[in-house]
């Protein structure tokens, strides 16, 4: 066993797309594509809710990048959903226009991130789970004190209440698939990245991820600014898509409850759960939400309470798990000869 | 290699520490550490030769691992200092240590559990050595292929055994590229063919000129290694020097088996 030089291993080789992952990545692909001509067939309340879809998609895939491969569990994702909706009122204010304005507020939440990361990564596990939620109501409280952002009341959107309504619904639609493809795909380079595999060891054991040479606390901030940017995204998309926002909904912990609901139901670690997590999430509250208020929830909370009791790994991580599935692949596959495969 | 040639072997490795004008490779000096009032190491001074193999043995509570860890820089110490390549590190982390070539294995092993043992050992040869992506993939492998463990690769490392868990760690150290491998009770568990594999690996890398402070119980797997030999005791290094004498010193004998002894 210890005669082989460590440089040169004798046959075996290291795989990571598979005929599976390439037809699944490129139907994907041509999925997202095919998205993009939605308006022209659908109605504009039927793009309104894909929108709303999309958002779910973004939040669900950004809480997944911080739990379920950093470790990061928070349930004040929320702040930066609503530093995101309201950081677009500042841009607007200062003569921007309302859809590059989502995306530059997007990318200044990311901003914030970087030193509330100081203070967040203070703490772990279940205090820095709650500290975020402090963080989150911070965030809340400044906005409510702010009269220009409309204080407690909210405040609406009117720079683009003038344009025809079926034209903005289009361009929310195309921004919000636009912000949502490129935001996966940041987390897919992301996790097939140099840096994925160690935000996986981090989220396993952080003193052993140190000790093999992991930047624990670097590697943790970029996911952290990372999603901070997603969902302020979500939040912006969210305005445009309503066109008003009040701080205790925006800024609300329901967010928090809806990520870890798709999450948990979709599969956390996996890429692709949180996507399924989301559909799921969107078609109960779409075929249920109108009618059931009570037992709406009721029936959600069951739902999550049963899945984690006897589906742990979520829909996706299930049928992966079983069938030994990587649709769009981050991982690794060594290959060996026969003789050494058990 | 046929266990009875061992012993030789290990002291003709020893004689390389003989030039004391060589500076040591990693060095603590006067190092203490103190939870509260409760003191685990009192003022230890160790010194480890490059290409050496340094022993420490000791009761359980001598602050074997205490010391380990902050030879690793899991911990900082309370007072005292470590050098290693002639540079100040007692205020570097772990993971700079790592990069800049301490590895380490664990008592309790660390295994990331949801990784395969591949992608495992993968996120050491990425991060704690200096390979470049493809390189770092093809190291791992070699790493792997080295410890044993090819026909593991694909195996979520959450189902490994223990001993797999220990190859692991020892895997993980490795695939960082180190200059001095800190070992913290690799042989524990192992038959006596599994402990002639290790100490042939462990052989193979004191060739590579890789030097090691082997922290171990089972006292005549590491007498096959190592140069020379430190017993601890309360926080103190209680002897130190050629391991067969400070294995028969009475002092290191009373430590471990009591007064009456």
């Amino acid at each position: 066993m210890t005669t082989a030089s460590p440089a040169a291993p004798s046959t075996a080789t290291i795989h990571r797309w598979t005929p599976v992952s390439r037809t699944a990545s490129g139907a994907l692909a041509a999925l997202l594509l095919a998205l993009a001509f939605a308006p022209f067939v659908f109605a504009p309340e039927v793009t309104a809710k894909l929108t709303v879809l999309f958002v779910l998609v973004i939040v669900a895939a950004m809480w997944n990048a911080l739990a379920g491969y950093a470790g990061l569990v928070s349930v004040g994702q929320q702040g930066f959903i609503g530093l995101g909706a309201y950081g677009v009122f500042l841009l607007v204010d200062r003569g921007m226009s309302p859809f590059p304005a989502v995306v530059l507020a997007a990318l200044l939440a990311g901003a914030v991130a970087v030193p509330t990361s100081l203070l967040a990564f203070r703490l772990t596990g279940g205090q820095f789970a709650i500290g975020m939620w402090a963080i989150a109501e911070f965030f809340r409280l400044v906005v409510v004190n702010t009269p220009s952002l409309g204080g407690g009341s909210g405040r609406s959107l009117t720079d683009l209440s003038g344009t025809d309504p079926a034209v903005r619904q289009a361009q929310v639609y195309w921004l919000a698939l636009a912000l949502m493809s490129l935001l996966l795909l940041a987390v897919f380079v992301l996790l097939r990245s140099r840096t994925g595999a160690s935000l996986e060891a981090i989220r396993d054991d952080p003193v052993g991820a140190a000790s093999v040479g992991v930047r624990v606390t670097s590697a943790k901030r970029l996911v952290f600014v990372l999603a901070a940017v997603g969902c302020a995204a979500a939040g912006g998309l969210t305005l445009a898509n309503t066109l008003r926002v009040q701080p205790d909904s925006i800024f609300g912990v329901h967010w928090s409850a809806y990520m870890i609901f798709m999450v948990v139901i979709g599969g956390l670690g996996t890429f692709e759960g949180p996507i399924i997590g989301a559909i799921v999430f969107f078609l109960v509250q779409d075929w249920f939400g109108d009618n059931g208020g009570t037992w709406y929830l009721i029936g959600l909370g069951a739902l999550a309470i049963g899945m984690t009791l006897w589906m742990p790994l979520g829909l996706w991580g299930t049928v992966a798990r079983r069938r030994d599935l990587e649709l769009l692949p981050v991982g690794y596959r060594v290959r060996t000869p026969r003789r050494l495969t058990r | 290699m046929s266990p009875s040639t061992e012993p030789l072997t290990a002291r003709a490795g020893g004689a390389r520490r003989a030039d004391p004008a060589t500076p040591p490779v990693l060095s603590a000096r006067g190092v203490h550490r103190r939870f509260g009032s409760l003191v685990v190491l009192e003022g230890i001074d160790i010194a480890l030769a490059p290409g050496e193999a340094l022993g420490i043995v000791g009761p359980n509570g001598a602050g074997k691992t205490t010391l380990l860890d902050i030879l690793s820089g899991a911990q900082a110490p309370s007072e005292g200092s470590v050098t290693f390549q002639g540079q100040d590190v007692t205020r570097w982390k772990a993971d700079r240590r790592c990069r800049r070539g301490i590895g380490r294995s664990h008592q309790v092993p660390r295994p990331f559990t949801g990784m395969t043992t591949y992608e495992n050992v993968l996120v050491a040869s990425v991060q704690g050595g200096s390979h470049r992506r493809g390189a770092a993939e093809r190291h791992a492998l070699g790493v792997l292929e080295r410890c044993g463990m090819l026909a593991q690769a694909n195996r979520p490392a959450a189902a490994l055994t223990l001993l797999e868990r220990k190859r692991l760690e020892m895997a993980r150290a490795l695939a960082t590229d180190p200059q001095v491998l800190l070992l913290d009770e690799i042989a524990g568990g192992l038959t006596d063919a599994e402990t002639d594999e290790l100490i042939a690996t462990i052989e193979q890398l004191r060739a590579d000129g890789i030097a090691i402070v082997w922290i171990e119980h089972v006292i005549h797997a590491l007498l096959r290694v190592i140069d020379r030999l430190v017993c601890l005791a309360q926080g103190r290094v209680l002897a130190e020097g050629e391991p067969d004498a400070v294995m028969s010193d009475p002092r290191v004998v009373e430590a471990y088996l009591g007064s009456a002894a």
